[in-house]
């Protein structure tokens, strides 16, 4: 039997294990760890296999919906990496939330994602991407809202389901659309049955098409968080904190372009050149990419600041994808994945050292309390902001160049936004890590434990040598190197990789250097919010969207509801249902009321109805 | 010598008195009584229409006559029914009064 069965089912084994019998014992963390250690080792020992294996779940006549899994270098490198920053997650929850009255469930959750997430990285046909995607959605609502008892963690949950939700819509009819299209829902097949419809319906090929991806890019808009349905990943930092790196760092928001490269993948290069929804996909990670480091400047909690990161680097990731750079994507993906990984767990490990603190004003100094977890959070800032040599710079240089060669406004979108990423970084760093302690708590911080410490110089050591792609070649996979191979040889590439160096390095030594000066270290305050009011509320307020999306659904929507309550209760259920109930027990009534039961009442009935018959044989009346 | 404007005059009263018993009165036998009299006035109706309704060979109409004789038979069976039912009934409730039989309410 092949191992992937394994490594998909084991989680929800040890799921369903923690949840219906090791709740009470206190058992739940270790299964659950051991667990993400034996689907690790499981992931390293497939690397590099080129194998699909299925089965039927549910047959329908002569169509069948399979589970199956699609093991080649794309699922097999990602595998890596779910698992990989899976396992870490796990290990530091077990320090994290040693105190926790409900471990057992979170830790079942964390096995129900783990579940869930392999599903759509090993599904080898889209039905089975899609339930796994809703499980996805399932298990991170049920971590976000982990300590539901606050109010803020159950409507974080509950906002990130929903928009979630909306998305899969999009996905589910851009899947059907897909399946009408080229008639196979597993990725093997779909090539040959989409050449078959371009040879059959040239004409209206890339329009049809388009609306399919398009459709199919709102799944990933949902779950990858891009503009405009990004909200509910800055709330979701409600949850405990090695659940907000396990569903930003690697897994959760990573399946959108995960999802996207593997159609891409799956149809083939060539005929997303030049189509309309790549145009468009490109774009939404250009903008998400710049509103997000907009917004991630203005940020005073620190895990916010990340999460305004993550979803600005997401944006990078589906550009790249939208400029059939989709390579670019994945590589970026692998590293970011450390980079992140290492910064939220670092972030952890300050936040729990300052008791829970997680605005960035009430910190300061912690670089001589916890110098250790300082210096691994700066080699992962300088990874996040692509200096030269760190894992970063070598995926976002790819991306820059793929963006150079399309267009130079998304060019200076990027430029810009990296830009911004280094600024918001180094106002990070410079308010949390330098100056004087701002709070009680921060000046009590101290360094984390050793396993902790141990952690965070793995992330770090992965964070530097994560992008270079000679060291671990199968990790990143061949098919990442060849296509990026393909982009070197790409025409004009040569000058334009000069100029993103040029570029690249300027906006990062501008936006570290900037932020310096601009904010000084360890400042109580936002200069920004001295110097240019408007401008701060403005990004402090996070564009307005959250007030923009509440206005909609308080004003418009919820009156819309209302209309069609009334509307329901009414005439529905009014007029309709009960009306019609009325009506007939209305006629029932009255002819009882006649069958007074008198033998004589009868007889004038009998009278009356002789008159009526002799009346109308007589044609007196009508 | 009557004609057949006084068969029908005597059977129209006859019919009146009759109708009048069943919604008047209230002793059920009487009402039955009153139900065999309309049903002697229908006969002597259509006694008379075969006596006058004369063929062209000189004979009555005998259809009529026929006719009366089934609705006498079945008159006769149905008066053995309707009084072994008025039996019945008074054994079950002890009345044959119509006012206290209301139990045929919907």
């Amino acid at each position: 039997m092949n191992p992937a069965w394994f490594l998909l089912f084991l989680p929800l084994a040890v799921a369903a294990a923690n949840q219906l019998v090791l709740k009470k014992t206190g058992l739940a963390p270790i299964v659950s760890v051991a667990s993400a250690l034996a689907t690790f080792m499981i992931a390293v020992l497939l690397l590099g296999k080129n194998e699909t294996a299925h089965f039927a779940w549910a047959t329908i006549g002569d169509f069948s919906i399979n589970i199956g899994i699609k093991l080649d270098q794309l699922s097999t490198g990602m595998m890596i990496v779910v698992t990989g920053v899976g396992l870490l997650v796990h290990v530091f929850s077990l320090a994290y939330m040693k105190d926790d009255a409900a471990k057992a469930r979170y830790f079942t959750g964390l096995s129900l994602f783990m579940f869930s997430m392999t599903g759509i990285v090993l599904a080898d046909n889209f039905i089975m991407t899609f339930i796994f995607w809703e499980l996805v959605g399932l298990s991170s609502y049920l971590l976000i809202g982990h300590w539901y008892q606050k109010d803020s963690a159950a409507d974080a949950a509950k906002k990130a389901f929903l928009c979630n939700r909306i998305g899969d819509f999009g996905f589910m009819v851009g899947i059907l659309m897909l399946w009408g299209i080229t008639g196979h829902l597993a990725f093997d097949s779909m090539k040959g049955g989409l050449e078959a419809f371009q040879t059959a319906n040239p004409a209206i090929f890339g329009g049809v098409l388009s609306a399919a991806v398009l459709c199919i890019f709102c799944g990933a808009v949902g779950k990858s968080a891009q503009l405009p349905l990004h909200v509910w990943l800055p709330d979701a930092m409600e949850g405990p904190t090695p659940v907000s790196a396990l569903i930003h760092a690697a897994t959760m928001v990573a399946a959108g372009v995960y999802m996207l490269f593997r159609l891409q993948f799956t149809l083939g290069f060539e005929v997303f050149e030049g189509l309309q929804a790549s145009a468009i996909i490109a774009w939404t990670g250009g903008i998400t990419a710049l509103v997000a480091a907009l917004m991630a400047t203005q940020q005073d909690d620190i895990k916010r600041v990340l999460a305004y990161s993550t979803l600005s680097q997401l944006g990078y990731m589906v550009m790249a994808v939208g400029l059939v750079s989709g390579e670019a994507g994945m590589f970026h993906l692998f590293t970011h994945a450390w980079f992140k990984a290492l910064l939220f767990l670092g972030s952890g490990a300050v936040i729990f050292a300052c008791h829970h603190e997680q605005d960035i004003f009430k910190m300061g100094g912690i670089l001589k309390k916890m110098p250790i977890t300082s210096i691994t959070f700066f080699i992962g800032v300088l990874a996040l902001c692509g200096v030269y040599g760190f894992a970063g710079f070598y995926s976002k240089d790819a991306i820059l160049v793929a963006g150079g060669l399309d267009s130079t406004v998304i060019f200076a979108l990027l430029t810009l936004g990296a830009f911004l990423t280094a600024g918001y970084m180094g106002r990070l760093v410079w308010i949390v890590f330098f100056g004087e302690p701002k709070s009680d708590a921060a000046s009590h911080a101290h360094e984390s434990g050793f396993s902790m410490v141990l952690r965070l110089v793995i992330l770090a050591v992965l964070s530097v040598v994560g992008g270079w792609i000679g060291v671990w070649p199968e990790a990143t996979g061949e098919i990442i190197r060849d296509n990026l191979e393909h982009l070197h040889h790409a025409e004009g590439h040569d000058a334009m990789h000069s100029k993103v160096m040029l570029l690249g390095s300027a906006a990062w030594i501008v936006g570290l250097l900037g932020s310096f000066l601009f904010y000084g270290v360890g400042k109580n305050g936002d200069a920004l919010q001295n110097r240019a009011k408007p401008v701060y509320e403005f990004l402090k307020a996070r564009l307005w969207f959250d007030e923009i999306y509440g206005f909609y659904v308080a004003k418009i929507q919820q009156r819309f509801a209302v209309l069609l309550s009334v509307l329901d209760i009414f005439l529905i259920k009014g007029l309709f249902v009960r009306g019609s109930a009325g009506l007939v027990g209305l006629v029932g009534a009255c002819s009882r009321s006649l069958h007074v039961g008198n033998i004589h009442g009868y007889v004038y009935w009998f009278l009356a109805g002789i008159i009526l018959l002799w009346a109308l044989a007589a044609g007196v009346a009508l | 010598m009557a004609t057949l404007n006084d068969y029908l005059l005597v059977s129209g009263l006859l019919f009146a008195i009759g109708l009048a018993g069943v919604v008047l009165r209230r002793n059920i036998i009487i009402v039955f009584m009153c139900l065999e009299l309309m049903l002697s006035a229908a006969n002597l109706t259509l006694v008379a229409f075969s006596r006058f309704h004369v063929s062209p060979n000189g004979l009555p109409d005998y259809n009529g006559q026929m006719l009366v004789f089934f609705v006498i038979t079945v008159a006769a069976a149905e008066v053995a029914v309707g009084l072994a039912i008025i039996v019945a009934l008074y054994r079950a409730r002890q009345t044959i009064h119509t006012d206290e039989l209301t139990s045929l309410k919907g």
